[in-house]
């Protein structure tokens, strides 16, 4: 108990109660009370938190991703009201649909001016409501302690999410006695699910009779900490895994079993076999329209067992034969426990020449080339190599998402940050700033195209003042190349305004005290990879990338799954 | 197959729920029909009742997506037959038109419905009941160009069912909060 302090000094204890240590943040005028408190807690011998100054809102939200990415802690960030709030709700929204813990506390006007009006007000709650798994306004420094320890509680727990704290500025100078709350149930609210003994007997008997069995592996694996548990439960039946984009590293891309990604640009034999297979284990997953095709046509000769801690999942895409609504921490040894010894080696085999010939038209040509401009296969490839799967792997959005999920490496766990449900571009610069604090000992491999990388370029004043040891790596492509690839394969090739005129960004690096280098020539690529790596702090490594090279494989939208193509038919 | 689904929405006394609840229908494009807000005989519950037409598979998604909301306890949807409901009306009418035509009254007699109030001005009317007997009164007297003004309430109801899902609930959480 803290007598008589302000609010302000209460959330620095009710953050530190919750095992706070990194902040991201940008101050201004109603959350002046709660920056003056920091300044005592971020330095000297009562230094808690390690506060880094983003440039952007929206930077502090997509670094406070990042961070919770990879280190599987709440990730945090405090910004001011109005402009400052609403730049953060496009970090919020992304939080949300990829289910990552943050809380973000706004200042807000005072409770008097609340309504009025009044400078940078703006209704928060309101906006963040339909965005964040919960939303709630301080009106009282009484409230502080009970209200950050419960957005902590909803933000980690059950399916994570994001939680909006609106700060009144009135809250956050008057003065309280100060005890630290420990919220770990809202009666409202059940994060976990009580496993339920006869769906678990109902979806073994489903996977003891199956002869094609097929796992979809989601982030829910990794969110629940159960990739010990998936690893257990697939051996035993010998059952092959697909995973999604989002769960690439909730198993080892080294497991035998596993056989590659989902979806829209994911593997071929994959995508074909869901097709195919009889019984459909997705876990930890939501049939995303990105991973499914046409629901019309999807997985429909296949019983489907659907393994969610979130209820609202369950039918909401695909119709579920049985689900288990539980955390799959509990529900995938319960389910192991019943599930026989099997041997699927046929089936898994019938994977092979799918591969194959995914392998030899697709993945050699993109990574192997031998002529011609520099692909960003081959870029993704190289750097993969050279970290030998042992980085984070961080995304922006577009082609060079799509190119580097799909060539990177996934040894480890917690190794992926990227924007799956929202597709934001400009997330990967601020996401890379925050994984290299929530992993400070893993290198952090960044990997933007050309337009996205303006899009939170700002944050490269972050990396340079934080010195944050972001390896960024631009495939510039002087294209908006995820647009451009759709006009040329839907729109006529009618390229409208996806040519994009590029700034010089070795200056630009210059201007940051960057660390720089271009490759042009594939000669020099693994040098230059290598220089990179070595080089101590943040880099960025500038690759010109042939204009007009498409993601393959691809189901075109809406397009059955099994209609996913190995080529462009439609040449140009 | 589309059908009219009454649901019963439970939540925690804290502002902001309503908008939270019908953000899911507007997302699910599905149109409320009637919504009734009050208090529940649970103390600090509040108790939402919202009708709408449609497909029970979209009502199980309603009910899975208002349930997910941190602040909602319980959400459960019914049919007509699980349920006694009743609507309330209110008609106001001109009472020159009730004193010149007799067919006002027997009217507002044969429907079963109250008047509240008469005055040289206008004439009060209530009726209680379901959709149909209130618009069937409505109709009725509206045909007769004497309505002036004319207030429906949404739906209110209780359920058929021998327990109290509510208190269930509520139960079996306090139980695990000390467990
Ligand atoms: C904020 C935002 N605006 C627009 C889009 C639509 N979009 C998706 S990919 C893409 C092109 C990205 O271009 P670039 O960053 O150069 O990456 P490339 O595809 O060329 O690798 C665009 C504009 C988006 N996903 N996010
Ligand atoms: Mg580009």
């Amino acid at each position: 108990m803290k007598q008589n302090i302000t609010g302000s000094e209460a959330l620095m204890l009710a953050l530190q109660a919750e095992g706070v240590k990194t902040i991201f943040g940008y101050p201004g005028g109603t959350i002046m009370p709660v920056y003056d408190a920091l300044y005592d807690y971020t330095r000297g011998d009562n230094k808690v938190f390690n506060h880094i100054l983003v440039r952007h809102e929206q930077g502090a939200t997509h670094a406070a991703e990042g961070f919770a990415r990879v280190s599987g802690e709440v990730g945090v960030a405090i910004v001011t009201s109005g402009p400052g709030a609403t730049n953060t709700l496009t970090g919020v929204a992304d939080a949300m649909i990829d289910s990552t813990p943050i809380v973000v506390i706004a200042g807000q006007v005072p409770v008097s001016a609340l309504g009025t009006d009044a400078f940078q007000e703006v209704d928060l709650v309101g906006l963040a409501q339909p965005i964040s798994k919960w939303s709630y306004q301080i009106r009282r420094a009484e409230d502080i302690a009970g209200a950050v320890s419960r957005a902590f509680y909803i933000a980690r727990s059950g399916r994570p999410g994001p939680v909006v704290l609106d700060f009144t500025k009135n809250a956050q100078t008057e003065r309280v006695d100060f005890k630290a709350e420990k919220v770990d149930f809202v009666r409202s609210y059940v994060p976990y699910p009580k496993l339920d003994a006869a769906s678990v007997r109902a979806a073994a008997d489903l996977i003891n009779s199956a002869q094609r069995p097929l796992a979809l592996v989601g982030q829910g694996v990794e969110l629940g900490g159960a990739q010990d548990e998936l690893m257990a439960f697939l051996e035993k039946a010998d059952i092959p895994a697909g995973r999604t984009m989002l769960g690439l590293s909730a198993l080892p891309s080294t497991h035998p079993l596993n056989v590659g990604m989902l979806g829209m640009h994911g593997n071929y034999a994959v995508n074909l076999k869901e097709q195919e297979c009889d019984v459909l284990i997705a876990i930890g997953m939501r049939f995303s329209d990105r991973v499914t095709g046409s629901l019309k046509t999807y997985a429909k000769q296949a019983k489907v067992i659907h393994l969610d801690i979130d209820r609202s999942e369950i039918n909401k895409n695909v119709k579920a034969d049985v689900a288990v609504v539980a955390d799959c921490k509990e529900s995938l040894p319960a389910l192991t426990a019943l599930i026989n010894k099997a041997d699927h080696s046929a089936w898994r085999e019938s994977f092979k020449p799918l591969d194959e010939k995914e392998r030899i038209m697709v993945i050699e040509p993109a990574i192997h080339p031998s002529e011609g401009p520099l692909l960003m296969g081959e870029v993704v490839n190289a750097v993969a190599e050279a970290t030998q799967g042992d980085a984070v792997l961080v995304t922006d959005v577009g082609q060079n998402q799509l190119f580097a999920t799909r060539y990177f490496r996934y040894p480890k766990r917690r190794s992926l940050c990227t924007s799956g449900g929202l597709g934001t571009m400009g997330y990967g610069m601020p996401a890379a700033i925050g994984a290299t604090f929530g992993a400070p000992d893993r290198t952090v491999c960044c990997f933007m195209g050309d337009g996205g990388f303006q899009m939170c370029i700002e944050e490269l004043g972050t990396i340079m003042e934080q010195q944050a040891p972001v390896k960024m790596i631009l495939m510039n492509n002087n294209y908006l190349g995820n647009v451009r690839q759709w006009q040329d394969m839907f729109w006529q090739r009618r390229k409208s305004f996806t040519r994009m005129m590029n700034p010089c960004y070795e200056l630009i690096a210059k201007g940051y005290g960057i660390s720089y280098d271009i490759v042009t020539d594939r000669i020099d690529l693994p040098a230059a990879i290598e220089r990179m790596l070595v080089t101590k702090g943040p880099y960025l490594l500038e690759c010109a990338i042939l204009e007009d090279d498409d993601v393959l494989p691809m189901t075109p939208p809406g397009k059955s799954i099994d209609e996913m193509q190995l080529e462009i038919k439609n040449d140009k | 197959m589309e059908k009219l689904y009454t649901l019963l929405v439970y939540s925690e006394n804290i502002a902001g729920i309503l908008n939270q609840v019908t953000a899911v229908f507007t997302r699910r494009q599905v149109n409320i029909e009637s919504l009734n807000v009050s208090a529940s005989s649970t103390p600090g519950v509040h108790k939402y009742t919202i009708t709408c037409y449609c497909t029970e598979e979209m009502v199980k998604m309603l009910k899975a997506q208002i349930e997910k909301r941190i602040d909602v306890l319980q959400a459960r949807y019914y049919t007509d037959d699980e349920i006694f409901l009743q609507e309330t009306s209110l008609l106001k009418i001109s009472a020159p038109a009730v004193m010149e035509n007799p067919e006002v009254c027997r009217i507002v007699r044969h429907h079963g419905a109250r008047i509240v109030e008469v005055n040289p001005t206008y004439a009060a009317i209530e009726k209680t009941g379901t959709t149909e007997d209130i618009l069937s009164l409505y109709e009725a007297l509206n045909s007769l160009g004497v309505v002036r003004q004319f207030a429906r309430s949404g739906r209110i109801c209780i359920t058929r069912g021998t327990r109290e899902q509510l208190d269930d609930y509520l139960a079996e959480r306090e139980k695990e909060k000390h467990g």
